[in-house]
């Protein structure tokens, strides 16, 4: 990255000495937002090809590279913000909504431009990229205005005269460059992301379920300090949970590479919570001890689990999550748990943690109703309490998982 | 082949989930790694098949006479049931039928010697036709000299034959008898004490015996019950009866 | 093969096999900037998907049918007590295992994880000085060209990979309760505390506390708490499954390569692995007096050059040996003039043990682990004087149950039949109410003992195999009565109902497992005419080579090897990194 500036700076013509800074700001608020994790494929960096499933089929990043053919060479500051904040493109065409402009609408002009002038410093890379691979009729950009009709809020954002600077900070970076809500906001029927009550309560994508980000002390991350909050965003991992999936590849790319002072901030805010929050709802009462599921997933849990999550659930810190009082494996909606029983799951590595240690698939050695039984058994023990799993819904899982 | 894994992403690792079903594993190709070490949904390295529940090596005659030595080798008895119950035949069937039959792991070049006892088994055969060629002989010898199969030989002739065998008394061609039997004995032991999954140990039938408690994998609770004997229930790689639910079929 | 080799762009450093040696001194280079190539014959192992936790415990496939050691058909070698005999092969592995895939043999070691004395490193001066004429001269003991000063830094340095386990006897010259009275001196603690002992060991040290001994916790790379090495790599607490030697462990509680170094180093810029890929040659320059880099074959015989700066050659003991003589790197050792390095000072261990039978005793001996346990070192190399014996060396005394998964554990009173009824009732009695005391005792050199290429047989490449010529030295079989007297008392001390001694008699068999502590071959010396490298793991002939391993070790202590092997690793990775490069091609040590 540092040689590529270096050389654009020299030869005088992309930038100018003064511009370094923007575009150093830039480079950062890139990371930020994560734009190489759609836009960098094979082809080079931000020269797009990123496969994105979607529930309503393949996106494909686009190229964002300076080439004046098949990038944004030839785009101007203002054309750019209106693709990243309205989800127009250049020439007027939508963009489809896997690009998070309903966030990046929150980011100021200022920032967007600083990301723009960025990527002017890069390599232009000529790759053609078909985004749309959506089946007829979602191919048809026309239905995408009564998307935005229905879902883009043309958001304003505003800070917050009565909460300190360091919440404000954390919830631009939440709301906007880092487009949390992408996936940890329930989204309603047309795939729009849920706001009030429901931001940040958790949502279902690509069978991973990104849990419950909110102050909740139960279900949300409102129990958990906030060092145990930065550290999860810059090593993937805490005693509570190891990232994997999506969350794995967000830590590596963008959030193990924010300053510790954003860190601090997104925690500070985190933790914290919203204002006007919804207030906690009430622990079910947990699954009776000798039922038949709860049994069986002693056993099973006793036999194949303890050796790594410890009789107690206890886990061990920053290796194996701690199951108990975690708030991913009491979330209402366990298909992020039966996934990593079913598939196993890879944590990310950093270079600060790089072990990735790889839960191991028990597929092959359980059945469907077992892993319902093995997560009732960690869902309601130890002081956990969470609703019952659907045998049925493991089977779907099992199925979807593997015909992906 | 040299071939390299692309960098999982987020995105890519959807479009890559499908290959999940495939196993990898220590792949048995040439590959080039840089960047995150490889893994896929689903990834695993299973155990070779043994036992499928069907003959595969074995014609009926062969599986009745181990069946048979099984049984005297392991004798019902209170402590367990015998060696044939266990399915010790049936898991040397599945051995013979794989990897562990055909020697395929094994250097077989030859020139083949005779050698001192210390420099080990030199013969130039494959555990397979050692058994195919080991019994056809016992066979023969057992109709000379008893007008009949092993199989069908009263217990105690059985036990004076398999002595014959163990001290090379009786002399077999071209697998020693020496060979046949300690090959035999090794393997029924092995049927016996294996984990179920291999289609012997039936029921676990020989760890509830001695009390091993089969493939666990946390002792911490009970690692300072000093002298005491623990009683644990075995449990085999496929689980235990405690697994079951009521749902599970 | 498939055509000529095809050449590779060239790299800083290539290293041949990503085992214990390899991947730490690559990690090392990396991190000092190099570009570096890893060169592994095996496959690429992942704890999650190829010990994962369903098929992990699972005795006839790792124990009975060996799936984590090098597989004969790839390469085996030759074996036969004496010159006089014709080396025949090993069909199957018996008295040791090779690894194979990344990790190497120190995946499915037992973990124990010894430094080696101070004395040790100049041990033939040392029993000169003190025996004189005693020493039985059929011996060809060397001292190792280094010192305590130059190996406890790098002792300090591997146990901080590793996560060792263990309590110190020595720090600073301060002996210690509760630790080896007898190790050398150490700067600093274990990094992690002592294991804890499971029935038999803890008996056993209270039996050998009592008749006076000084009982330890067995050093042990399988650790007793979750730890982060110096790597950043994180490893979790043992869990006493008795799944632990010759198994590969599903919780990452056992120290190797694939948990401590390589996830960290693959994702490093600069380093690239290339699995199922088996070095034929290392290429020099036409005086063979420079590297050149290496030539290998991948799994679809494709063969290839990799050019490199530096080749460091980090393979098992018998491979680096092997491909010195295929590389016409030092010269063939002679039996018959003691001349020549290469093939030279090949030694073994002695293991001695005595089994123990009780009634009263419920010893759950498969809850375990490899390195679990408790030593006594009153037996051990010069721990005791020697004056008057009529032999030299000792062993390192131990109970350490490894787990007793039932095929191949089944101990019964000596003259039990095989089958049968009674077979299974003494079976069934004693299968918990058995142990053993082990003495891993030391293996000297003699003349007649060597590494050198076997004339008849050829691996699937179609290059010699390696040949062993070995036999146990008198003055180690005396050894082995002796130490085997010893703990015989405290076996007897225990009140056993019955006691069997297993000293080493007769000649090296084959067959039966004894260990895998092969060493020697190309040693490390001061000497170039007695010794392949110099005291930095540096060829002599070649300086931009390093042969690392225990390849290196002139003969074997009463000690497991690994320690010394990690140890060694890291003096050499620390040569190359901090002096090597400052004046590469240069030798470190002039001759």
């Amino acid at each position: 990255m540092k040689p590529v500036l270096i050389a654009a700076l020299l030869a005088g013509t992309a930038a100018h000495a003064q511009d370094f800074n923007a575009v150093e700001k830039g480079r950062k608020l890139a990371i930020t937002a994560d734009c190489a994790a759609c836009h960098t494929g094979d082809a080079g960096e931000f020269a797009g090809g990123v496969p994105l499933e979607t529930p309503f089929g393949t996106l494909v990043g686009s190229n964002i590279t300076p080439d004046q053919a098949t990038g944004i060479g030839r785009w101007t500051k203002e054309e750019f913000r209106r693709a990243v904040k309205s989800g127009k493109a250049a020439d007027g065409h939508l963009l489809y909504p896997a690009m998070p402009y309903t966030d990046y609408a929150n980011m100021t002009d200022a920032d967007v431009d600083a990301i723009f002038d960025y990527l002017q410093t890069v390599p232009a890379v000529h790759n053609e990229v078909e985004e749309n691979q959506l089946p007829f009729p979602l191919n048809m950009r026309v239905a995408l205005y009564g998307w935005n009709l229905v879902n883009q809020t043309d958001a304003t954002y505003e800070t917050n005269p009565d909460k300190s600077e360091e919440w404000n900070k954390g919830r631009y970076i939440v709301m906007g460059p880092g487009h949390c809500a992408a996936c940890h906001s329930p989204r309603n029927l047309t795939g729009g992301e849920k706001t009030g009550d429901d931001f940040l309560t958790g949502a279902t994508l690509e069978n991973w379920h990104a849990p419950d980000i909110t102050a909740d002390p139960r279900l949300g991350v409102g129990g958990w300090s906030e060092d145990e909050i930065i550290a999860y965003l810059k090593t993937g991992h805490n005693a509570y949970d190891t990232a994997s999936g999506p969350m794995a590849e967000e830590v590596a790319l963008s959030s193990s590479k924010w300053s510790d002072g954003d860190l601090a901030s997104v925690a500070a805010y985190l933790k914290e919570g919203e204002v006007d929050a919804p207030a906690s709802a009430k622990a079910p009462d947990p699954l009776d001890a000798q039922s038949a599921s709860m049994q069986a997933g002693a056993a099973i849990y006793g036999d194949r689990c303890s050796a790594c999550h410890a009789a107690d659930g206890e886990g061990v810190a920053g290796l194996y999550p701690k199951l108990s009082g975690a708030p991913l494996v009491m979330a209402d909606d366990p298909t992020s748990l039966g996934r990593v029983v079913l598939a196993g799951s890879q944590a990310g590595a950093t270079a600060a943690a790089p072990t990735g240690p790889v839960m191991p698939s028990f597929g092959a050695t359980l059945d469907n109703a077992q892993v319902a039984a093995v997560l009732d058994y960690i869902r309601n023990s130890w002081g956990n309490a969470a609703p019952a799993v659907d045998t049925g819904d493991m089977a779907s899982l099992r199925k979807d998982l593997q015909t992906q | 082949m040299s071939l390299k894994p692309p960098l999982l992403t987020r995105r890519r690792l959807l479009a890559s989930a499908a290959a999940g079903l495939s196993l990898i594993s220590t792949g048995a190709y040439a590959r080039v790694l840089d960047g995150t070490a490889p893994w896929q949904p689903f990834a695993a390295n299973p155990p070779e098949q043994g036992w499928t529940g069907t003959w595969r090596f074995f014609n009926e005659a062969e599986a009745r006479t181990i069946g048979a030595m099984a049984d005297r080798m392991i004798p019902a008895d209170d402590l367990s049931v015998s060696g044939r119950e266990a399915g010790c035949a049936e898991f040397i069937d599945g051995q013979l039928a794989g990897s562990y039959g055909t020697g395929e792991k094994l250097y077989m070049q030859g020139p083949f010697k005779e050698g001192t006892p210390e420099q080990g088994d030199q013969l130039p055969w494959t555990m397979a036709e050692r058994y195919r060629m080991g019994l056809a002989s016992l066979s023969e010898y057992c109709r000379k000299t008893y007008s009949n199969e092993f199989a069908d030989l009263d217990g105690e002739t059985q036990d004076e034959v398999l002595s014959g065998l163990e001290t090379g008394d009786i002399a077999l061609s071209p697998i020693p008898s020496k060979t046949l039997f300690s090959d035999i004995l090794n393997n029924v032991m092995e049927g016996f004490f294996a984990d179920p999954l291999y289609g012997g140990n039936r029921d676990m039938a020989s760890w509830k015996m001695l009390g091993f408690p089969g493939a666990r994998y946390d002792y911490r609770p009970y690692l300072m019950k000093y002298n005491e004997k623990l009683d644990l229930e075995p449990v085999s790689m496929a689980g235990r009866a405690a697994w079951q639910t009521e749902a599970t079929q | 093969m498939t055509g000529p080799a095809k050449r590779l762009p060239h790299t800083d450093a290539v290293v041949i096999g990503l085992g214990w040696a390899g991947s730490i001194i690559a990690k090392e280079m990396v991190d000092a900037g190099l570009e570096v190539v890893g060169l592994e014959r095996g496959g690429w192992i992942e704890t999650g998907v190829d010990f994962n936790i369903n098929t992990a415990p699972d005795e006839l496939r790792y124990a009975r049918r060996q799936e984590l050691m090098l597989q004969t058909v790839q390469n085996t070698v030759t074996a036969r007590n004496n010159s006089a005999q014709e080396a025949l092969p090993m069909r199957k592995w018996g008295s040791f295992h090779p690894g194979n895939g990344t990790g190497g043999a120190g995946l499915h070691w037992a973990g124990i994880t010894w430094r080696f004395q101070p004395e040790e490193f100049r041990l033939a001066s040392y029993l000169s000085e003190k025996y004189g004429d005693e020493v039985d001269p059929n011996l060809t003991l060397q001292d190792w060209g280094t010192d305590w000063s130059e190996m406890e830094p790098a002792y300090d340095y591997f146990e901080r990979i590793a996560g060792v386990s263990g309590k110190a006897g020595n720090i600073n010259g301060e002996i210690l309760a509760g630790g080896n009275p007898f190790e050398g001196a150490r700067t600093r603690d274990y990094p992690t505390g002592p294991t804890i002992p499971t029935y038999a060991p803890k008996l056993f040290a209270q039996v050998a506390e009592d008749l006076g001994y000084k009982p330890f916790h067995t050093p042990s790379s399988i650790l007793s708490e979750a730890y982060t090495n110096i790597y950043g790599m994180q490893m979790g607490p043992c869990t006493y499954c008795g799944f632990c030697t010759n198994y590969g462990c599903a919780n990452l509680s056992k120290a190797s390569a694939i948990t401590c170094v390589l996830p960290a180093l693959v994702r490093q810029q600069g380093f690239t692995a290339r699995t199922r890929s088996e070095v034929l040659k290392i290429e020099t320059d036409s005086n063979g007096s420079k590297a050149t880099g290496v030539t290998f074959v991948d799994s679809d015989g494709q063969e290839w050059f990799q050019p490199a700066d530096i080749v460091v050659s980090a393979a098992f003991t018998f491979e680096n040996v092997r491909l010195m003589l295929l590389s016409g790197i030092g010269t063939p050792y002679d039996p018959a003039t003691g001349k020549g390095q290469t093939g030279r000072n090949y030694c073994y261990q002695t293991a001695n043990n005595v089994r123990l039978f009780f009634d009263d005793k419920e010893f759950n001996s498969f809850i375990g682990g490899g390195a679990i346990g408790m030593a006594i070192d009153e037996t051990n190399n010069d721990n005791f004087d020697h004056s008057g014996l009529g032999f030299v060396g000792g062993g390192s005394t131990r109970v350490g149950p490894i787990g007793a998964p039932p095929i191949g554990s089944r101990p019964v009173p000596e003259g039990t039949p095989k089958w049968g009824s009674k077979w299974k009732q003494a079976t069934t009695e004693n299968y918990n109410r058995s142990m053993s005391i082990g003495c891993e005792s030391s293996s000297y050199a003699q003349r007649g003992n060597y590494l050198s290429l076997d004339p008849n047989y050829k691996d699937r490449l179609g290059r010699p195999l390696l040949r062993v010529t070995f036999d146990f030295p008198e003055n180690d079989l005396r050894m082995s009565q002796y130490v085997t007297d010893k703990i015989e008392e405290i076996g007897r001390a225990m009140n056993p109902r019955s006691i069997e001694r297993n000293a080493m008699t007769g000649h090296w068999n084959t067959v039966p497992y004894q260990s895998s502590h092969v060493v020697g071959g190309f040693v490390m010396g001061a000497d170039p005419e007695t010794s392949g490298t110099n005291k930095y793991l540096q060829s002599w002939q070649v300086p931009n080579l390093f042969v690392v391993g225990a390849n290196a070790f002139p003969q074997n202590p009463g000690y497991n090897p690994t320690g010394t092997v990690g140890a060694l690793a890291v003096k050499a990775a620390w040569a190359i990194t901090r002096d090597y490069l400052k004046a590469p091609h240069q030798p470190l040590v002039q001759a």
